[in-house]
């Protein structure tokens, strides 16, 4: 493999973790939920799949459990922020810390413990093509899902009729409600849906990216993920193209080591953290852009008068 | 059809029988009995707070009854949510709108109808129904784009397209011009002759003995009289609605013609807001011991002047707004407040009041300049004083001035803020919607009010949609459309007719004319 | 079935607004219990090692004090920001830059400033803590972006920072090739106050944050000024509040408490720069903000019980072999709780007979 297409691989493996955290929490917030608990759920699902992959031997397996233990967590969060009221970001940030503890409990069984990489794709004769045939024609399966539910949610919120209700209870709730659309039972489907995504990511960084476990492995994905969702201005196509963007600073490290950039590895580290600042900042200084496509209800209560 | 019978059915196609509903506190039906034939135009009247948008909410399904029987055509029914109510043939035109402003008319139509799926038969669909009863709409437009009277045509397509047997108006003309309310009334009557029930709710007399055939008072929850508004007059009607003699306001005397106290100059301002409106070269002024009123349809660029004139949003240059002649337009509201300018926003909670805050805390919210805070700490003992002095000379129904705002009315609410900025003694008062949604004791209290200080030599800017409000109180009025304003009128020199030409944007046409005229 | 139904109380409940973190606390024991109880512990057995033990003598009543300064000092600071619904979440790398800032004068000026040392130290801490949190600070004023995400990116950076150091051009060359500074020395070493206990300074200046934060709060304009821009932010551009000059107040206080509260740790406990400085003080601080109803006084009684939950944390690993990670899953559940809980302040739940259906189906 040529250093460049190295780099493109590893760029959509960076990515696709971020991916699906993200497109999961796109779909919640176009519901009007803002779940800031993605790195909790990604954690949490980052250590049930590890778990679950390696007592079962089976990765279909680690995936599942990781995407119910996500949705678990959501779950956890939608009771509390839709039915009991609660303020949507402090039990975004309870969901955090609460996620990152019990992962650390869980995975004090399993540190140090390895786990075979998933297998990836292998057309004879296409796979082998210069760049794009481990680019494009090598890679495992979750990176073929995550780049087909981006799809999907983007076809989904734009050509069906269950998205346009999804996208109306994000806009505005009491008109929802008035029309008789069950507001909570929406966002609830929405909240879970986000939760099963996150869990997906984070079993992909322990099953996939680097197969092993290490407490706090998620490193900030998860708000990064975040803000690829402000970055994409809530359009998922455009997630799509953010998230590469992001796999392309978290590795560019990696490979300036080992071009011997003169530059010490802790600057080189805070690349994608640096950046994820730095596009947040360009988005949103257009405040105009951001009220016309950021869900008119995000992040606010809403209690039937009934 | 059949199905939609005639007048001269027998059975009701609505009735309501011994609905009530209670919240916490407060009970807003008592024992309703309503009934409404085929073909009939129906009024439900009462003034504000006294349970008709509850009534509707439960013929509706947005809200359960705690008790009462519903029966449709004669059949007793259970409605649980509104697409329930759909499928009976009930449609309903909200008071608030139920649109969503990012997403397109059709989009907006599909939501509320059940079947339609195929978005691009829909929008045709939508376009034979609004040419069918002369309701002009472009279906690929965006809502937020649309003016609020376009708006509600949106409702009343969607509403019309279900072909419903009942259609359940909710105060619709508070965002019409008057012809626009003429026109309205036209459709009306042309779906009542083809059968269909109308349930129009509203607290205008006048526009109930336009349209209606018979009518059902609500006064605190209960049904008070029944009765053919044709055959009434405004005072009789009024009396079964307030409970007693309505005292009208007493009219102003003379005004004497004062020093200017605000003035706006060539006022341009792009809004802040994506879907706000561009304020195009305003100018107005108000003199010392007037009442000038603005009249106009919401939407038109009134938030954005009152924001511009609130120092909210900062005018581009300072001498476009002048307080008693001295550049203001640099300034924020703490700046104008100490030029001794006074503000009454539009949204009581949420703007004028801290829904969470004491009344107390709630009275330092904009007196904060006099003694009530020294060297940066505040003098809660003052505060109180304060707060306490609103609440008796406003007579503020409350538990006391450490009751949290959110458990007053509207209308105490509303006496508590025009008390709490009165009572700091402007010399420049802006009120906006000063008796919106608030019942006619407190709106008799909130007019002398302000009566009361322009007598005593302020300068008071009242923007309303309501015109008899206007007419009652104000002594010349001007109108806005489309973040333009009109010349003012003296209110003895025109009339409502005039006033509302005005507001459906001719003024316009006529200064195009004028401006045509002198090249 | 009997219908539980939540009804809006039209006064919040004073009661409620003080049980509410009490009944969350009991709740959360509750879920210990079971948790020990899976992880095959005595629940009674591992009550005493968690809650008592740690506490039960002097030197253990002195670390509660120490590892709770930290915590306090924090969560004072974020809660006025919480309370104006600025979401500063980046307090740990606050903390981390006020350790460097005060250390790096501390490690290279301490001869050249003799006595002067410790304030200065104190100084440039809270400057440190200040400027990193006037990032966002800026960001936010300036380019609308959200400061959750600003703040918390910084904090990985932080982090990253002080790696930098302790293992580049900071590491103490006698150190054994450790990733660790120079310890500190002399004057640049803030000494315990009372023998046979590590508590010092930073107990001090968490007591003086909680009654300065009582007092912004409760008795001056801007506090109340705080309290509007959070609650209803259109509320306040009415009034005319500079909400931009409430944004920096905010960012600015909570970071340069968090800045005191890093050079305190490293000056004090710690004795020198390392890696990890901080077992999460400026995110856990977020749990005894809220538990303390974003209160002083409250803030100082949840972050002296947030503290004993570290202790029985370290003293069961050791007693009764429990991971630490427990620790972790019991301030995220004392968190959720208190969020459900928070219901009974602005609700009444009513449990009863399902509501009389008269209506004929």
């Amino acid at each position: 493999m040529t250093e460049l297409t190295a780099i493109l691989v590893s760029m959509v493996l960076s990515a696709t973790p971020l991916l699906l955290a993200a497109a999961g929490e796109l779909v919640t917030e176009k519901s009007g939920v803002l779940n800031l608990g993605v790195e909790g759920m990604m954690i949490v699902g980052a250590v049930v799949g590890f778990g679950a992959e390696y007592n079962s031997g089976s990765a279909v397996m680690g995936f599942a459990a990781a995407a119910i233990g996500g949705a678990l967590l959501a779950a956890l969060f939608g009771f509390l922020t839709l039915f009991f009221l609660a303020n949507q970001v402090a039990t975004g940030l309870a969901l955090t810390i609460f996620g990152l503890g019990l992962s650390a409990l869980i995975g004090t069984a399993y540190i140090g413990k390895p786990l075979p990489h998933l297998p990836l794709l292998d057309i004879p004769g296409i796979s082998d093509l210069p760049v794009v045939g481990p680019l494009i024609f090598g890679q495992d399966a979750i990176v073929y899902l995550s780049v087909a539910v981006t799809i999907a949610i983007a076809w989904f919120l734009s050509r069906t009729r269950l998205g346009l209700v999804l996208r109306s209870v994000g806009e505005n709730h009491e008109a929802a409600h008035a029309l008789g659309y069950p507001v909570r039972r929406i966002r609830f489907l929405a909240v879970l849906f986000g939760g099963a995504m996150s869990g997906l990511g984070g079993a992909y960084l322990s099953l996939a990216y680097t197969p092993l476990w290490s407490q706090g492995m998620t490193a900030g994905r998860g708000w990064i993920a975040l803000a690829l969702v402000v970055f994409s201005t809530w359009k998922p196509w455009r997630l799509l193209f953010g998230a590469y963007l992001f796999g392309f600073f978290s590795i560019v490290q990696l490979h300036a080591q080992g071009l011997a950039v003169p530059i010490a590895p802790e600057f080189l580290s805070m690349l994608p953290y640096l950046a994820t600042i730095l596009v947040l900042v360009i988005i949103s200084r257009d405040a105009k852009r951001i009220r016309l496509n950021a869900p008119a209800s995000l992040g606010k209560a809403f209690r039937a008068t009934a | 059809m059949t199905s939609r019978g005639g007048l001269g059915s027998v059975t009701p196609r609505l009735e309501l029988r011994g609905i009530s509903k209670s919240y916490p506190g407060t009970i807003a039906n008592k024992n309703v009995e309503l009934s409404v034939m085929p073909g009939e135009l129906h009024a439900l009247l009462g003034e504000n707070g006294a349970g008709k948008s509850t009534l509707v909410k439960i013929i509706y399904g947005v809200v359960a009854a705690d008790e009462g029987e519903i029966r449709w055509e004669g059949r007793p029914i259970a409605v649980h949510d509104p697409a329930s109510a759909r499928r009976l043939g009930i449609g309903m035109v909200f008071q608030h709108f139920t649109l969503f402003e990012t997403l397109t008319v059709t989009e907006n139509i599909a939501l509320g109808l059940e079947k339609e799926r195929d978005i691009r038969r829909l929008a045709r669909r939508i376009e034979e129904t609004a040419t069918k009863y002369g309701l002009a709409l472009d279906p690929s437009r965006y809502v937020h784009d649309l003016s609020v009277g376009e708006r509600q045509r949106v409702e009343v397509v969607r509403c019309l397209m279900q072909e419903p047997k009942l259609l359940i108006m909710d105060e619709p003309t508070s965002v019409l011009t008057p012809q626009e309310v003429e026109r309205l009334f036209d459709v009306l009557r042309r779906l009542a002759a083809e059968g269909c029930s109308i349930l129009y709710i509203s607290h205008k007399l006048g526009e109930i003995m336009a349209l209606c055939q018979r009518a059902t008072v609500l006064r605190q929850g209960a049904v008070t009289a029944q009765c053919d508004p044709r055959r009434e007059t405004s005072a009789s009607l009024a009396r079964m609605m307030v409970g007693s003699e309505v005292l009208a306001v007493k009219r102003p005397g003379e005004h004497k013609e004062g020093d200017e106290a605000l003035t706006v100059t060539d006022l341009v301002l792009e809004p802040d807001d994506p879907f706000g409106t561009r304020l195009d070269h305003v100018s107005l002024n108000v003199r010392k011991g007037e009442i000038l009123g603005i009249a106009g349809v919401a939407g038109n660029g009134q938030t954005e002047l009152l924001r511009a004139l609130a120092g909210e949003t900062l005018a581009p240059r300072s001498d476009t707004i002048r307080i008693e002649g001295a550049n203001a337009g640099h300034l924020g509201p703490a700046g104008r407040r100490a030029r001794g300018l006074a503000f009454v926003p539009e949204e009581r909670l949420g703007r004028g009041a801290v829904a969470e805050l004491s009344l107390a805390d709630n009275a330092l919210l904009t007196a904060y300049l006099g003694g009530n805070v020294a060297a940066g700490m505040v003098q809660s003992g003052a505060v109180r004083d304060f707060a306490s002095a609103i609440v008796k000379s406003y007579n503020v129904v409350c538990a006391g001035i450490d009751a949290e705002a959110r458990s007053l009315s509207g209308g105490n609410m509303q006496k508590f803020i025009i008390g709490r900025e009165i009572l700091q003694q402007p010399r420049v008062l802006i009120a906006a919607h000063p008796t919106w949604g608030v019942d006619v004791g407190a709106a008799l209290t909130i007019h002398e009010a302000l009566i009361r200080l322009r007598d005593a030599g302020a300068a008071v800017l009242v923007v309303s949609e309501d015109l008899d409000e206007l007419f009652e109180i104000c002594d010349r009025i001007a109108v806005m459309s489309k973040g333009r304003i009109s010349e003012p009128k003296r209110v003895g020199e025109t009339d409502i007719d005039e006033i509302g030409l005005l507001m459906g944007g001719l003024f316009e046409d006529k200064q195009q004319a004028v401006s045509h005229a002198a090249d | 079935m009997p219908r539980i139904k939540l009804e809006p109380r039209a006064q919040s409940s004073r009661l409620m607004t003080y049980l509410s973190p009490l009944l969350a606390v009991v709740l959360t024991l509750m879920g210990a219990a079971v948790l020990f109880a899976i992880l095959g512990r005595d629940p009674l057995e591992a009550y005493r090692a968690f809650f008592i033990d740690p506490v039960s003598t002097l030197y253990g009543i002195g670390e509660l004090g120490v590892k709770g300064a930290p915590l306090i000092l924090c969560a004072i600071g974020l809660a006025i920001g919480f309370r104006a619904n600025v979401w500063n979440i980046g307090a740990e790398g606050q903390f981390i830059l006020g350790a460097i800032a005060g250390g790096g004068v501390g490690l290279f000026f301490e001869p050249l400033l003799g006595p002067l040392t410790m304030p200065a130290m104190l100084i440039a801490g809270a400057l440190g803590g200040l400027m990193w949190a006037a990032i966002p600070a800026f960001l936010k004023t300036r380019f609308n972006a959200n400061e959750i995400l600003t703040s918390l990116m910084l904090t990985y950076v932080a982090s990253l920072l002080l790696n930098y150091l302790v293992r580049g051009p900071w590491r103490d060359p006698q150190g054994y090739n450790f990733p660790q500074s120079k310890p500190f020395d002399g004057y640049a070493v803030f000494n315990p106050f009372f023998t046979g206990t590590r508590l010092g300074l930073g107990a001090l200046m968490a007591l003086l944050a909680v009654v300065g934060g009582w007092f912004l709060m409760s008795r001056s304009f801007l506090g109340y000024q705080i309290k509007v821009v959070g609650l209803t932010p259109a509320a306040a551009t009415y009034a005319g509040f500079n909400q931009k000059r409430v944004v920096w107040f905010c960012l600015a206080i909570s970071g340069a408490l968090a800045g005191l509260a890093g050079v305190n740790e490293v000056a004090g406990p710690i004795g020198q720069l390392l890696p990890t400085i901080s077992p999460g003080y400026g995110f856990t601080a977020i749990i005894v903000a809220f538990l303390g109803r974003l209160h002083p006084f409250g803030i100082l009684l949840a972050g002296l019980l947030i503290a004993l939950s570290y202790l029985g944390g370290e003293a069961a690993q050791i007693s009764l072999n429990l991971p630490v990670a427990v620790v972790g899953v019991f301030q995220g559940m004392l968190l959720f709780f208190l969020l459900a809980c928070e219901l009974l302040v602005r609700y009444r739940v009513v449990i009863g007979a399902p509501a009389v259906q008269s209506i004929a189906a």
